[in-house]
């Protein structure tokens, strides 16, 4: 059982470690990546659309989704 | 044929429930045994006399409101009872006699009330507010109808039967001893059923959205829930000594039980009270101030960055104890290194506001949720502080920790909460605007007056404490007794206890403006959403 410890131990401050942060680093490019601002211009005005009701019913993701969920 | 299995599931829970309180080993679990034998008993007539009757197909081109409101409802209500019971045990610290400890045999002693007033603004107030909140949000920002039918109902009635269980098993003596997871096995194990549906109701509507994009504060509220269910049941691992007793044995011991308990305590901060919360933020801010999040790439690097940080902080509550040095170091590092993130979190609410500046003097909502903001970078930078050991050595164990929470919590969650709160009234039933802004501005005023006394009084005493306990004499001995702390403090208690009194007052104000706003005026013309909650 020691040893099992020392050996996670060891792989969670190296490897692990090392993942997570490559990871974290993937999101904050991935937010710059070229194109990314006009995406975020929109999706940034997602609380202005929908207030009152529901979308109405569309194909699109949303729709095969819920067909899915059926 | 689903009514029939519910009445038979819930005839079963109301007999079980009467034959466990027949063979109760104690006070508090006979009474928590009664509790849930009459919500199901009450469940079962509910359920009996629909049954039968055709039921309308679910409306899915409108939002399910219904259980919003009843959130609403529930969230001032508790915030009350919270508030109440934290400015009574506020004075029985300053005058002892308050505790009536012959009157009612130590049953409302500060030990058994103080529980009961963290679980009740923690869980019953800010818990009813994620809920409720999330409901309200997710629809919105997925352009969809709650997924699961009534079973958004179960969440609310389930957690509303979580707050009633604990906080009568905390009067009673039912307690793990484990801060703010206070209550017994058989209480979280029933939180646990309710928590997956809370999860499965989310998550399925945001499954079923009709934006392609899952909006930020969809991302916050989702980590709140996903993570405190982890931590819930990780530090509840305990086996009951009787199926008949409230009394259940901890899995883990000693400083691996004390590890396990701050894990899970300081990330009920981070997650309840900061990730949930900052998904309310992401989402009634822009609304309020009619434009859009300031930066929606930084939104994105707050979140993975307090996600990545928050789970490792919470050694810095075990600085000099048996924790081995790594640990604790490991803590306060990255308790330091979360004060970037929530910054930029802070930065980018206020920012929201700019180009709309004017809204602060015009818009008394606005400014709650601004204050609010700000106190929420104010915490964020003492928290980090304060987990650096050389201050940790002098603040541990005193009045400033308490201080520190209830700048976070006072000041963040309940003023963003307020805000939030003004904000739904209006349009979960259909009124063209609240009662009273004035009202909203008495509410504002009272409240920030409130904290800072609270504050305040809490830094001084805290301080004093700390170095009245390290004081020592040329010889080397303690100057001071612990007593002589307790006498010097009081001044500070009664500010403390005023600050609350201030603070009370204002949430009943905010009850009277909600009230009439609903009650007082008429309902806007063609407001589908003009019914009353159930």
């Amino acid at each position: 059982m020691d040893n099992l410890y020392s050996l996670l131990r060891e792989f969670a401050d190296s490897w692990v470690l090392l993942a997570l942060f490559l990871f974290f680093g993937g999101v904050v490019i991935w937010a710059f990546r070229p194109g990314s601002r006009a995406v975020h211009q929109d999706v940034a005005g997602i609380p202005f659309r929908h207030e009152t009701r529901p979308a109405a019913p569309a194909a699109g993701k949303g729709a095969a989704a819920e067909e899915a969920l059926k | 044929m689903w009514d029939y299995i519910k009445l038979a599931v819930l005839g079963a829970i109301a007999v079980l429930a009467a034959i466990a309180a027949n063979y109760a080993h104690d006070l508090a679990y006979m009474v928590n045994a009664l509790t849930v034998m009459l919500a199901a008993a009450a469940t079962f007539v509910w359920v009996l006399r629909g049954t039968g009757s055709p039921r309308a197909a679910e409306p899915m081109h409108e939002y399910n409101d219904g259980v919003v409101r009843a959130g609403v409802i529930a969230t001032v209500l508790w915030g009350a009872v919270g508030f109440l019971v934290g400015t009574i045990i506020a004075f029985q610290l300053a005058f002892p006699a308050l505790n009536f400890s012959d009157l009612a045999q130590g049953y409302l002693n500060f030990g058994k009330l103080r529980p009961l007033h963290t679980s009740a603004v923690i869980f019953a107030f800010g818990g009813n507010a994620l809920i409720m909140s999330s409901f309200y949000v997710v629809q919105r920002t997925s352009a969809a109808r709650l997924w699961g039918g009534n079973l958004g109902w179960f969440v609310f009635w389930g957690y509303q039967l979580v707050i009633v269980l604990a906080a009568t098993g905390y009067i009673l003596g039912a307690t793990q001893s484990k801060e703010y997871a206070e209550p017994e096995w058989y209480v979280d194990l029933w939180l646990t059923v309710v928590w997956v549906a809370y999860l499965a109701v989310f998550l399925g509507t945001i499954i079923k959205r009709r934006e392609p994009h899952i909006y930020v504060a969809n991302w916050f509220y989702l980590s709140f829930i996903v993570t405190i269910a982890m931590l819930h049941i990780v530090n509840n691992l305990s086996i009951p000594v009787s199926i008949f007793g409230s009394k259940s044995v901890q899995v883990f011991a000693g400083v691996q039980d004390a590890m396990t308990q701050w894990w899970y305590g300081h990330n009920a901060v981070g997650f309840f009270l900061t990730a949930g919360f900052l998904g309310m933020m992401y989402y009634f801010v822009p609304k309020q101030a009619g434009r859009p999040i300031y930066s929606y790439k930084l939104s994105i690097i707050h979140f993975w960055a307090l996600i990545f940080l928050y789970i490792w902080a919470g050694p810095h509550h075990l600085h000099y104890t048996a924790l081995p040095d790594w640990a604790a170091t490991l803590g306060m590092v990255f308790s330091i290194v979360l004060w970037m993130p929530s910054w930029g979190g802070m930065i980018n609410g206020l920012m929201t506001l700019s180009g709309a500046w004017d809204k602060l003097r015009t818009d008394p909502i606005i400014r709650m949720m601004v204050v609010s903001i700000g106190f929420y970078g104010m915490s964020t930078f003492e928290g980090p502080m304060m987990s650096i050991k050389a201050v940790n050595s002098l603040s541990h164990y005193t009045d400033w920790t308490i201080g520190h929470v209830h700048s976070g919590a006072l000041g963040w969650n309940g003023m963003i909460t307020f805000g939030a709160l003004y904000f739904l009234v209006p349009r979960l039933w259909g009124r063209a605007r609240l009662y009273s802004l004035s009202l909203v501005s008495w509410h504002f005023w009272l409240a920030t007056i409130g904290i800072v006394l609270y504050a305040s009084s809490m830094w001084v005493t805290g301080i004093m404490e700390g170095l009245m306990w390290r004081e020592v004499d040329s010889q080397g001995f303690l100057v001071n007794a612990f007593a002589d702390t307790v006498a010097a403090k009081f001044p500070m208690y009664v500010v403390r206890g005023l600050g609350g009194v201030l603070y009370l007052t204002g949430a009943l104000i905010m009850l009277y403006n909600l009230w009439a706003t609903v009650a007082k005026q008429p309902a806007t013309a063609g407001a589908s959403s003009a019914v009353p909650a159930e």
